[in-house]
């Protein structure tokens, strides 16, 4: 079986290679012609893979944003930049291997380019620790990213994890705090940021390496404040309800370019970015290049004035009229 | 069998109504039986044992601040549904329950106000409205506060007790830990103080945002403090989770806050930290 159309809603597609495969097996076994039947299937399989791919579901594009064969921040570092010198280590602690970061350059403009890094063997996988990152992975990308604004550099960061990791050592170690760090600072720095969500954009893991002046998704990438599993526990009370709950947090890249959380979503394809993978990373690439010319003209400070900008109008609320209106609560008691 | 039987009482039943609702509460600590009275008059603490009990947002600041000068700023803030979300309850009517229960129209009182005559801006989480839980006008309402702090030159306090980001406004709420923080920087360049108290329970987004980035970060005694709770980590890990996993005290233990300080006392100790590192020095930074 192919393995490439592996999810639940792909099983028409698999019908059908299976098919294709069984006629190309009669006609090199008996030696009958039966491309007629070959091509009949052939376009078979192009219509379905539209009709199945051009309609996604949000919980479809959570399937293939997990996809085993999906490129991961590695992958589009080597199609991309050029010259990649990993560096290591949070000066503190240990080195993280779920976020990747180093020099590199990007059609010869050195930027420092930082990742989140899921692992495909299972050995990998747990030197990745599943994607999911311990504190030491955000204070590294923060020292790497003070160091790109020490030397002018550009940043580009590659989301994907489904959060920060929930562990004792995580947690003793303050997670939250260095992902807290990682916002504020990323806010102040002179420096284009420009952040790709590739594959989970999950909550706050993701957030710590995402505050950019230009943020980018994968079409097929999605990005959101809690798992769908997640939030399916909590609010349904059933992580089964999950697709339910991927509907109703709207995390797909198109939704979320309505809101103005996005700035751009870049076009995988057909199928998701592992059918391409080349293909996909030759998309990623225009899209940093469009995007760091355009910010390449402002200056440091406007650069810092336009990421704060960026994300001080997120947020819906009403106002009432009274705007401004001071209200003195009762006089203190003691 | 077991080693030990359990004694038998007699039980006298008593008809509900015999006991006046509301007059009195167990102290989860001590089991020591406070009138309720007495309890507001300390503040929610109970006096021997020191357990701390929730505190409303307004009390808070009427125990905090100095007679008369609080003024509350944006009240009016409310929030919405852009998500148009539906669980087993719409978010809307989720909403009308907690304003409700609450009188208030999201979880956070913000304004400004004087300790000991030291202007601070200053914002309250209330628990009380889902949770704490952050969302468009949370986030909106501690950017202000910022803001308003850096405009007027004067400190930032935060008093954060919450379960997280909201997630019925999905990655609206996840945005507000980068605007708050964003906020933040700006407060920093100002070399203008901001100091977070962190109640219980303050946990996920809020801890993982303004929360842990104090100068100087307080947390009450007995407060829950975390990123993922308890539950989730040891789902996660299958491990068992150390003694005091996760409370002020642990975490005073593991570096995150510098004091523990008691309800009562945190008006004082603010006087005490904003003389030390705020007050005089405004006036020298425009001399």
């Amino acid at each position: 079986m192919d393995k490439k159309y592996a999810l639940d809603f792909e099983k028409p597609l698999r019908g059908l290679i299976a098919q294709l495969d069984n006629l190309h097996q009669l006609s090199t076994e008996n030696d009958i012609d039966v491309s007629s039947e070959i091509h009949a299937i052939e376009a078979k399989i192009e219509s379905t893979k539209k009709s199945i791919y051009s309609n996604l579901s949000s919980w479809q594009r959570v399937q293939l944003s997990r996809h085993p064969d999906r490129p991961y921040a590695l992958d589009y570092i080597n199609s991309i930049f050029d010259g990649f010198q990993e560096l290591h280590g949070d000066r503190s602690y240990k080195d993280d291997r779920c976020i990747i970061g180093g020099t590199a350059f990007l059609n010869g403009k050195a930027v420092m380019v930082i990742g989140q890094q899921k692992g495909r063997s299972t050995k990998e996988k747990i030197e990745r620790n599943f994607g999911l990152p311990n504190p030491e992975g955000y204070r590294k990308a923060l020292r790497l990213m003070n160091m790109a604004n020490k030397f002018g550099m550009p940043i580009i960061t590659l989301v994907d994890t489904q959060g920060a990791y929930p562990g004792i050592g995580s947690e003793e170690r303050h997670i939250a705090e260095a992902i807290a760090i990682n916002l504020r600072e990323m806010a102040s720095l002179e420096v284009p940021i420009i952040t790709a969500v590739i594959g989970e954009g999950g909550s706050g893991g993701a957030l710590g390496l995402a505050i950019a002046n230009r943020v980018l998704m994968m079409e097929n990438a999605y990005y959101s404040v809690i798992t769908p599993e997640g939030c399916a526990a909590i609010l349904w009370r059933d992580a089964g309800q999950a697709p339910a709950a991927a509907e109703a947090l709207k995390l797909s890249a198109k939704d979320l370019l309505k809101f103005e959380v996005v700035e751009e979503l870049v076009e995988e394809p057909m199928g998701g970015a592992h059918n391409d993978i080349e293909k996909a990373a030759e998309s990623l690439k225009t899209v940093f290049l469009k995007h760091l010319e355009e910010l390449g003209t402002l200056s440091p400070e406007e650069l810092e004035t336009d990421r704060y900008d960026r994300f001080r109008k997120i947020g819906v609320f009403t106002e009432a009229v009274n705007d401004g209106k001071i209200v003195p609560i009762e006089e203190a008691a003691s | 069998m077991s080693l030990f039987h359990k004694p038998k009482y007699s039980t006298v039943t008593v008809k509900k109504k015999d006991i006046p609702q509301g007059l009195w509460k167990k102290c989860p600590v001590s089991g020591e039986i406070i009138y309720n009275k007495e309890l507001e008059q300390n503040q929610n603490v109970v006096p021997k044992s020191g357990y701390h009990f929730p505190i409303d947002a307004y009390d808070r600041l009427r125990n905090l601040l100095d007679i008369g000068s609080f003024q509350e700023f944006d009240a009016d803030l409310e929030p919405c549904d852009p998500f148009e979300f539906n669980d087993s309850k719409s978010y809307k009517d989720r909403l009308k329950t907690y304003q409700k229960k609450t009188g208030r129209k999201d979880a956070l009182v913000s304004g400004t106000g004087k300790i000991h005559g030291i202007p601070v801006s200053v914002a309250v989480m209330d628990f009380q409205f889902a949770g704490g839980s952050m969302g468009s006008v949370v986030g909106e309402k501690i950017t202000r506060a910022i803001e308003r702090a850096i405009e007027k030159k004067i400190p930032c306090i935060v008093f954060s007790s919450s379960g997280g980001a909201r997630m019925q406004e999905g990655v609206l709420s996840l945005m507000q830990m980068g605007k708050t923080s964003a906020a933040l920087s700006r407060l920093n360049k100002a070399r203008l103080p901001f100091i977070s108290v962190m109640v219980n329970p303050t946990m996920g987004g809020v801890t993982a945002s303004f929360a842990t980035l104090g100068d100087i970060n307080i947390a009450e005694p007995g407060a829950l403090i975390g990123f993922a709770g308890a539950r989730v980590i040891k789902e996660t890990t299958k491990e068992e989770l150390p003694d005091g996993f996760q409370t002020a005290e642990f975490l005073l233990a593991k570096g995150l806050i510098d004091q523990i300080v008691p309800r009562t006392e945190m008006r004082d100790r603010f006087r005490d930290l904003l003389s030390a590192i705020y007050v005089g020095k405004q006036v020298e930074a425009s001399a």
